[in-house]
């Protein structure tokens, strides 16, 4: 018989510090996959946020550069300006992309820095104990927001994948999930291109992965799937959002 | 080996990389992935093929991947053939 899935060469062989059920893995699976395929591991330098993620230096097999919390990009841009014919990536979740690190996010997509951000979007604060961040719905509870998320109190979701679509630097925006195995598939094809798009030279490129938190959602792993499915992609609905590659084409 | 219905797989699960999240089984489209009674060192029950002394021809396994795909763990390895 032939094997036909096995754990990616850019990924060590240690256990995953993540609670049972969390997309942080998978997304470092389907990283570590795009990259053996891409054949891009030597050149490769990826720069781990501060949250959940922070020990993603552990898992890759490649080169990472830790960055202060929420200045990914800012780190990135250093990198990728001294070394432009690496591929730079940002691994950034909510707290870090869109509550404390909005100044340098927006300022380098609106450069067009030729970087690749993965933003983990899971609704919350993850490490610290599942309190309320930006991209929180409303309604929702957390340990911040006991009987809900509410607009006029707390203010509004952030929808930060359309607002960095407004940039001109930026080349490429797309947003998916990892709560099923078709969007699972969705977002590995969304990393890939997002990576191609950096190695061709067209700019800032993000995507944006919804992502489950069991534990802080108070849920089983299936139920936050469901729940994504339910909820979250109500609000955030997935798919492409700028491509510069197409343009020309349609209009 | 002819024809479609000749393809059978089977799934090796690190029960030690398991932490017993479930996601395998309840995607698992023949239902044929259980969680154990045991314990591993972590202290989850971790999940087991049930499959793994079933006869080739008789297994409903087909290595269709999708319980590798979603395993947080990447604790699943699946064969075909």
């Amino acid at each position: 018989m032939k094997k036909v899935f096995s754990r990616p060469r850019s990924l060590r062989k240690v256990p995953f510090h993540y609670c049972p059920g969390c997309g942080h893995s998978i997304i470092h699976r389907l990283v570590a996959e795009v990259i053996d395929e891409m054949g891009l591991r030597e050149i490769t330098i990826g720069v781990p946020p501060a949250g959940c993620a922070v020990l993603a230096y552990f898992y890759f097999d490649f080169d990472m550069g830790e960055s202060p919390h929420g200045r990914g990009t800012a780190l990135a841009t250093g990198l990728k300006r001294a070394l432009p014919d690496r591929l730079v990536f940002t691994y950034q979740g909510d707290g870090d992309i869109a509550a404390i690190g909005t100044a340098e996010t927006i300022h380098t997509a609106n450069r067009g820095e030729n970087i690749t951000a993965l933003f983990i979007n899971n609704a919350c604060y993850g490490m610290t104990g599942g309190q309320m961040a930006p991209t929180t719905l409303l309604g929702q509870n957390t340990t911040t927001s006991p009987g809900g998320r509410e607009g006029l109190r707390d203010g509004y979701p952030i929808r930060l994948s359309e607002m960095l679509a407004l940039t001109d630097g930026s080349a490429y925006i797309e947003r998916t999930a990892v709560n099923s195995p078709v969007n699972i598939r969705k977002t590995k094809k969304a990393i890939a291109k997002g990576f191609k798009v950096q190695m061709d030279g067209l700019g800032f490129s993000l995507i944006e992965i919804v992502s489950p938190c069991p534990t802080n959602w108070r849920m089983s792993s299936h139920e936050a799937c469901q729940w994504i499915e339910k909820e979250i992609i109500q609000y955030y609905p997935l798919g492409v959002i700028k491509d510069v590659t197409k343009r020309g084409q349609g209009c | 080996m002819n024809g479609r219905t000749s393809l059978k797989g089977y799934i090796e699960i690190d029960r030690e990389f398991c932490k017993g999240c479930k996601l395998c089984i309840e995607f698992c489209p023949k239902g044929i992935i259980s969680l154990s009674n045991n314990l591993n060192q972590k202290g989850y029950h971790p999940a087991y093929f049930t499959e793994e002394n079933t006869k080739k021809e008789k297994r409903q396994c087909t290595g269709c991947s999708i319980c590798a795909i979603v395993c947080p763990e990447v604790a699943i390895e699946v064969y075909r053939g």
